[in-house]
């Protein structure tokens, strides 16, 4: 379109055109900040329940402020189940899956973007496959595989699948791989590097934004999931933070004040993570959402 | 000569970097897949050893009430929350497209619940649903509206979770706004041009050019409410006692499924049901990418 083009169209027009834009706009921002105060509603909920005293827990309709602010809700909702220990086994679970993730995934990416090799085609396709194979199908029998291994009611379960690659991030991994000239690798070769060598010094630096979103998708997988520890570990001590505040929940049911304080806690380490690291959510997700 | 022994080299070295996903691939998803077809026609428990009993298993379903239930659970929950989720996760994105101020601000709020961790999500939404102390009803107290038993009564638990995902929609939302900002804006201003309403620009440029993402949307949607698992869990237990709701009103598909494995040790029953909700789901993930030549535009060149 030219300037010229744009001339054509009359003067009335152009300022009824802009005058819908400022209404449009208007009712843009209108929808987006009504939206917004639904979202953080149950946030701010939240909050505030975990300040109440006892008393004003049950009350309708419910008062906004706490009075007095109970701080010690905290106190009692941390001190009263293991709630460090808790936090200690899903910080080793998630940053085992992390490395693990780490490792596996940018091998096999690297393997189906750079190697021609029979069969590449059909395990690509067998790789992608699998993501629409829901989890829950292989509970039973892989529950059964780490049984008779003697995992259960240890961590082995919940990490050691981590190296062993799994389809979305080997997708998204490779699809960066692909982005990279393989002019540099072929340099690095004719100066007599080995694959080994050109993986590690050469590729692996080049798509450090995505070895970094899946660093923090595998992160947030580990610390966010809730049915495999459940299914594998019964022994208090081995809990992760998602299985104490359930058991917490199932013991002090009716104590909101204390359940809010415990979710509090639990939910400020993937907030925090979330903060700083939000480009690399956005970045992660919409690789594998938009150019699938 | 020479080259041959090269080419020979190059599978080599694929091979050996692609063998851990490989052998995982064998040993943690082919594996227990062929195993769990072979149990689904068994009596195991985990204490005998698995005693084959030919298809009762899957004839039992048949006659399961519960089978049916979470089966009626489930397709509830997917009829209505997907589309629903869909279309607010959409509006979102669209309103976040207008390039407006404050944009990576509004994501952050809309993005956020979708990454917390779903238990504790789950316990505050407990909590939010509360019947008589709960924040939502205390808002519909307050504008006059009735307000539900949400998860005591049966009719009003699924409901709840139906309202309780639309703030999970943020994963969505974010896809979406991708996908929109790769819409040519010369597009939108050829149509201006034309006298275009906005409506009219919606339906045939935006819908079109996302259908691909949409497509990806619907499908994880469908996956994912067959293995809807740990919000059923922690609110089934949070109201009433029992795992699942009163009369079984929450009992989701994934939900029977671990019942019926870990809490009863019924393996063979269970890894039956694993069979069905995988062929469930691979005829709707069929279907929706028969459906979808129909709707799914791929513009230019794919590879």
């Amino acid at each position: 379109m030219t300037y010229t083009q744009v001339s054509v169209i009359s003067r009335d027009a152009s300022a009824r055109a802009r005058w819908s834009t400022r209404v449009r706009r208007l009712i843009t921002y209108l929808l987006l900040t009504g939206t917004s105060i639904c979202f953080l509603i149950p946030f701010a909920w939240l909050v505030i329940s975990s300040l109440k005293p006892n008393d004003q827990i049950f009350v309708f309709p419910p008062t906004w402020w706490p009075n007095p602010v109970e701080w010690n809700n905290y106190a009692q909702a941390l001190t009263s189940q293991p709630f460090g220990r808790y936090a200690l086994n899903s910080l080793f679970i998630a940053l085992v899956n992390v490395v693990g993730n780490l490792v596996s995934n940018s091998f096999v990416a690297y393997g189906f973007a750079r190697f021609r090799f029979p069969g590449r085609r059909v395990l690509f396709m067998l790789l992608l496959a699998t993501m629409m194979v829901p989890s829950q199908v292989l509970l039973v029998p892989q529950f059964i595989l780490f049984h008779d291994l003697g995992w259960i009611n240890t961590f082995l379960p919940l990490t050691v699948p981590s190296f062993f690659g799994s389809a979305f991030y080997v997708f998204l991994l490779r699809q960066f791989f692909m982005t990279i000239p393989v002019e540099l690798e072929e340099a690095a070769r004719i100066d007599g590097a080995g694959p080994l060598r050109i993986f590690f010094s050469v590729v692996l630096p080049l798509i450090r934004p995505a070895l970094t979103a899946v660093a923090i998708f595998s992160f947030q997988g580990a610390w966010n999931d809730f049915l495999t520890p459940l299914i594998y570990l019964s022994d208090p001590s081995k809990f992760t933070l998602q299985l104490g505040l359930a058991q917490f929940q199932g013991s002090f049911h009716t104590d909101w004040n204390l359940i809010m304080a415990a979710s509090v806690v639990v939910m400020l380490p993937m907030a925090i993570i979330f903060f700083v690291a939000q480009k690399y959510f956005v970045q992660g997700i919409t690789m594998t959402g938009t150019k699938g | 000569m020479k080259r041959s022994s090269l080419a020979v080299r190059e599978w080599l070295t694929g091979y050996l970097f692609i063998s851990p996903w490989l052998i995982g691939f064998i040993v943690f998803t082919l594996g227990p897949l062929v195993g769990s077809l072979y149990l689904s026609f068994t009596n195991y428990n985990l204490l005998q050893p698995p005693q084959f009993i030919g298809a009762q298993n899957y004839f039992q379903m048949v006659r399961d009430p519960d089978f049916w239930q979470a089966l009626s659970v489930t397709f509830y929950y997917a009829i209505f929350a997907i589309p629903l989720d869909l279309a607010v996760a959409l509006a979102l994105a669209i309103l976040l497209n207008q390039r407006v101020r404050y944009m990576p601000l509004f994501r952050t709020i809309f993005y956020l619940p979708a990454i917390l961790p779903p238990v504790a999500t789950s316990v505050l939404w407990n909590w939010i649903l509360n019947p008589d102390y709960g924040i939502l009803n205390a808002f519909l107290h307050a504008l006059g509206l009735p307000q539900p038993q949400w998860l005591v009564t049966p009719q009003w638990t699924v409901p709840a979770y139906i309202v309780m995902s639309v703030w999970g929609v943020g994963t969505w939302m974010v896809i979406f706004l991708a996908g929109l900002q790769d819409v040519p804006q010369s597009l939108y201003e050829a149509a201006a041009i034309d006298g275009a309403s906005v409506w009219r620009s919606f339906w045939n440029i935006t819908l079109p050019m996302i259908s691909p993402v949409l497509l990806f949307n619907l499908v994880q949607g469908v996956i994912g409410t067959f293995g809807y698992f740990t919000q059923a869990y922690i609110m089934g237990n949070g109201v009433g006692g029992s795992n699942a709701g009163v009369d079984n009103a929450g009992l989701f598909y994934a939900l029977y499924l671990y019942i019926q494995g870990f809490a009863e040790l019924h393996m063979g029953y269970a890894s039956a049901l694993a069979w069905v909700l995988f062929f469930i789901v691979l005829i709707l993930t069929l279907l929706i990418f028969k459906g979808s030549a129909l709707w799914v535009y791929y513009g230019g060149e794919r590879d």
